[in-house]
């Protein structure tokens, strides 16, 4: 018999070119972020020399508007920018498929006030809550990671809820309650497992999502907070280059675009291998 | 168009291979067949699931179903190449010479279109007739499929017609164009027993009246012996055994055929209800439902130590609601569930785990009531853990000996997924599961309705070992008497939500009974190819004296 391990090798053998290319380029940013004081050859918020210098052998991007390295700026950006992204994605689905998996299972009355506080919290457009929220709690860290979780677990929880009521109908669960099961096990014994396919899809294009809400926050100067290095805020600082067909600051935003592509490569990959369909 | 070219063959299957897309690729699953199909001639296909027998029916359309392939062979109907003909060819036979009614007609129909609509599709595109034509004719063919209200019954709505109607409606629709060939794959498999005998006869006379030739597809033996003038028999997509029906019936040559006609040879010798026991189970004038429709009114039985009482009745007769009510699913209304004398609490969430325990079920879809994610080890070790608290070493023993119980090597199944497992497997472990509870009663739900007939048996005779080895009572939920007949005790009938009728076995199976009793024991096939005809004789003449035996959507 097949061992998981196995069972996802010979999965990533069959994977099409889209996929393997998505998942090099996640592993290379995963690389980057993590060993980045290794790579980058400067630091993060050290001044260097002075503003806005052409790319030489020194600096390989140039200099930014204070004059730290481009390069040394984008690489500690990814640690930033994709660990909160990942961070927040991470608490978004926490707090989502909890509540989805609580609407689902224990219907009625909990399914109700759940659904409808989430319908008004979607009815409004979500960046400009987050402005919002944001200009009244203040703008750290901490507070944008609630605030961009919460307004994207409710994405989560409709589709937690959906497909989790696919699942509750089924007469294993009825099978569970009837043998006196407590509300965790069903939910995470009997239901979650069987729901973690589109969950783990749904994660990858959340990620995509959640990173955009970081950089657009960011840009608008209510996100990660200067010295820190983010690419979202990259592209604002440096924005007047463009004006004299410098293209370094789109290369922050080509990290982004590039990040949100590949992932997309995997989730698609990964959303045709689990739905079973032959061709 | 060529004529035949000879003898009449209509459809000429040689060295047909079907291949099948697995995870390792393409895998054959029909390994060369012949058929042969004279004009007229009515062929049944018969063999349990996996046979190939409906991958068959379709390859005789010229066609394969998704992730399958035809990939030897020739099919020759009329004297063309279906094969590997063009879609065009196959466009223009499909439908208008060669058609196909499905299992579920409730499937195959689209909700959103009326039944006339849909039955005028094939016959306008074909350019048969226009569709005012169309749809007199549409009426025509009602009537002869014995359609209620044939005048009116095509601008209703599919929701809006019963299951055995739908399924006649489909057939009507089949012939619309007047086809040589109709491919049946299970038609009457989905339906109940009494709604059965309607379509079989509708099918019959109709396939009779305009000569058409017809595939028909089933695993009930009994049923394609009414059917069929002759019968193939197919086993892991080899034919096991070709003859003509009476023949083939009377003289089986191959063992897996005289299996099959001796299915349900299995019978418990029927013991009486014990006298002065308190009952282990007791339903006391139950009444419950759904919001303010009641579906039970007034249902009593009592359920013995180490006895089987089988519930029996049509869907939508109320039986399996029964078992939700005794389970605690479905609160009651009036009456109680006593348990050794003790009522109990009608919500199963305010019973204690022993009487929760005590109670166990097995679904009629094994496929369902198993998680797929869980290992058998999970599945059956959860309740040794809930209920005994079983951990560790003392846990894995009784695990080993649950699945020797129920005939299964622990070391090759202990750690597979459900979907490692065969529909029969499924259910064996349901009822470890069931098992490892040690529980007093067990209700089971058409335990052995999805299965095939042999591996049903299988399952009987399992239940029937387990019970007189844990003195078990079983509450046995099914709409079928032959399961009946094997291993009941008890009987009670159910009609639209009340007891009708009940009583020891072999007295239930004796006459005079109640009007809905005898349909439905009357309409059990039998092996006998002329049972049809002379159970339609027999009725007719009951209802010339007054007594009419007729489903209740008829």
């Amino acid at each position: 018999m097949a061992t998981a391990a196995q069972n996802s090798l010979r999965l990533l053998g069959r994977s099409p070119w889209s996929a393997r290319f998505g998942m090099l380029i996640i592993l290379i940013y995963v690389v980057t972020a993590l060993g980045a004081p290794l790579i980058a050859p400067y630091g993060e918020t050290e001044i260097v020399g002075i503003e806005y210098e052409p790319w030489s052998e020194v600096y390989p991007l140039g200099t930014d508007n204070l004059g730290r390295d481009m390069l040394s700026r984008i690489i500690y950006g990814a640690r930033n920018t994709v660990g909160v992204a990942f961070a927040t994605t991470m608490l978004a689905f926490l707090i989502g498929s909890i509540a989805g998996l609580l609407a689902a299972t224990l219907r009625g009355w909990a399914d109700q006030l759940l659904s409808r506080i989430v319908d008004v919290m979607m009815a409004i457009p979500p960046l400009v809550f987050a402005l919002l929220i944001l200009t009244i709690v203040g703008t750290n860290l901490i507070n944008m990671i609630l605030v961009i979780a919460v307004l994207d677990s409710t994405r989560v929880f409709r589709l937690t809820r959906a497909v989790a009521m696919n699942v509750v109908v089924m007469d294993y669960v009825e099978a569970a309650r009837l043998r006196g099961e407590g509300l965790w096990w069903i939910m995470s014994r009997e239901i979650l497992p069987n729901i973690s396919a589109p969950l783990a899809a749904e994660f990858g294009l959340r990620f995509c999502f959640v990173f955009l809400t970081i950089s657009a926050l960011s840009f608008l100067g209510l996100g990660l907070q200067p010295p820190t290095a983010d690419w979202g805020s990259m592209v604002r600082d440096n924005a007047t280059l463009i004006s004299y067909g410098d293209i370094t600051p789109v290369i922050p935003a080509a990290a982004i675009a590039l990040l949100t592509v590949a992932i997309n490569f995997v989730v698609d990959w990964f959303l045709h291998e689990t739905s079973g369909l032959k061709e | 168009m060529t004529s035949a070219p000879d003898d009449g063959l209509l459809l000429r299957i040689r060295g047909l291979k079907i291949e099948g897309q697995t995870e390792e690729g393409w895998a054959e699953i029909v390994h060369g067949v012949d058929l042969d199909l004279k004009r007229g001639e009515v062929l049944g296909l018969i063999g349990e699931s996996g046979a190939g027998k409906s991958t068959i029916g379709l390859a005789a359309m010229g066609f394969a179903r998704d992730g399958c392939r035809l990939s030897a062979g020739t099919i020759e109907f009329d004297g063309r190449e279906l094969r590997e003909a063009s879609a065009g060819t196959t466009r223009e036979l499909r439908g208008n010479r060669i058609a196909y009614v499905a299992q579920s007609a409730a499937a195959a129909f689209n909700p959103a279109h009326r039944l006339i609509d849909q039955y005028s599709e094939a016959p306008v595109q074909h350019g048969v007739m226009g569709r005012a034509e169309a749809e007199s004719d549409a009426i025509s063919l009602f009537e002869r499929l014995h359609l209620p209200d044939p005048e009116t019954i095509g601008f209703r709505y599919p929701h809006q017609v019963s299951g055995g109607q739908l399924q006649r409606a489909m057939t009507a629709m089949a012939m619309s164009c007047r086809p040589d060939l109709i491919i049946f794959d299970e038609p009457t498999t989905a339906l109940d027993v009494t709604t059965q005998i309607e379509v079989l006869a509708a099918i019959r006379d109709a396939v009779e009246q305009f000569g058409t030739a017809a595939i028909y597809i089933t695993h009930d033996l009994a049923v394609v012996a009414q059917m069929a003038d002759r019968i193939m028999v197919l086993r892991h997509g080899l034919l096991v055994e070709e003859g003509e029906t009476r023949d083939l019936l009377a003289e089986p040559q191959e063992e897996y055929t005289r299996d099959l006609l001796e299915v349900r040879s299995f019978q418990v010798k029927e013991r009486p209800r014990p006298v002065g026991e308190t009952p282990v189970l007791e339903v006391r004038g139950v009444t419950a439902g759904y919001g303010k429709t009641m579906i039970l009114h007034d249902v009593s039985f009592q359920i013995h130590r180490q006895r089987t009482v089988a519930v029996v009745g049509e869907s939508g007769s109320g039986k399996s609601t029964v078992a939700r009510v005794i389970t605690g699913l479905l609160p009651i209304r009036e009456g109680s569930v006593l348990y050794k004398g003790e009522p109990m609490p009608g919500r199963f969430t305010q019973r204690n785990k022993d009487q929760l325990r005590r109670l166990q079920m097995i679904y009629q879809m094994a496929d369902t009531a198993l998680n797929p994610k869980q290992r058998v080890r999970d599945v059956i070790g959860r309740p040794l853990e809930f209920y005994l608290g079983l951990t560790g070493a003392k846990k894995r023993e009784r695990l080993r000996a649950l699945l020797d119980m129920i005939e299964m090597e622990p070391d090759e199944y202990i750690d597979r997924l459900p979907g490692e497992l065969s529909g029969g497997q499924k259910q064996r472990i349901c009822i470890a599961r069931a098992l490892a509870a040690e529980p007093e009663v067990i209700l089971c739900d058409e335990v052995t309705s999805a299965l095939d007939p042999l591996v049903a048996e299988e399952i009987l005779k399992l239940l029937d070992r387990l019970q007189n080895e844990f003195s078990l009572s079983y509450m046995f939920i099914t709409h079928d008497l032959a399961t009946v007949r094997a291993i009941a005790d008890e009987v009670v009938v159910m009609h639209r939500g009340k007891v009708v009728e009940s009583g020891p076995r072999t007295e239930m199976f004796k006459p005079p009974h109640h009007d809905y009793t005898d349909l439905l024991l009357s309409s059990v096939p039998e092996m006998d190819p002329d049972w049809l005809d002379h159970l339609l004789a027999e009725r007719e003449e009951m209802a010339k004296q007054g007594r009419v035996l007729k489903a209740a959507d008829n």
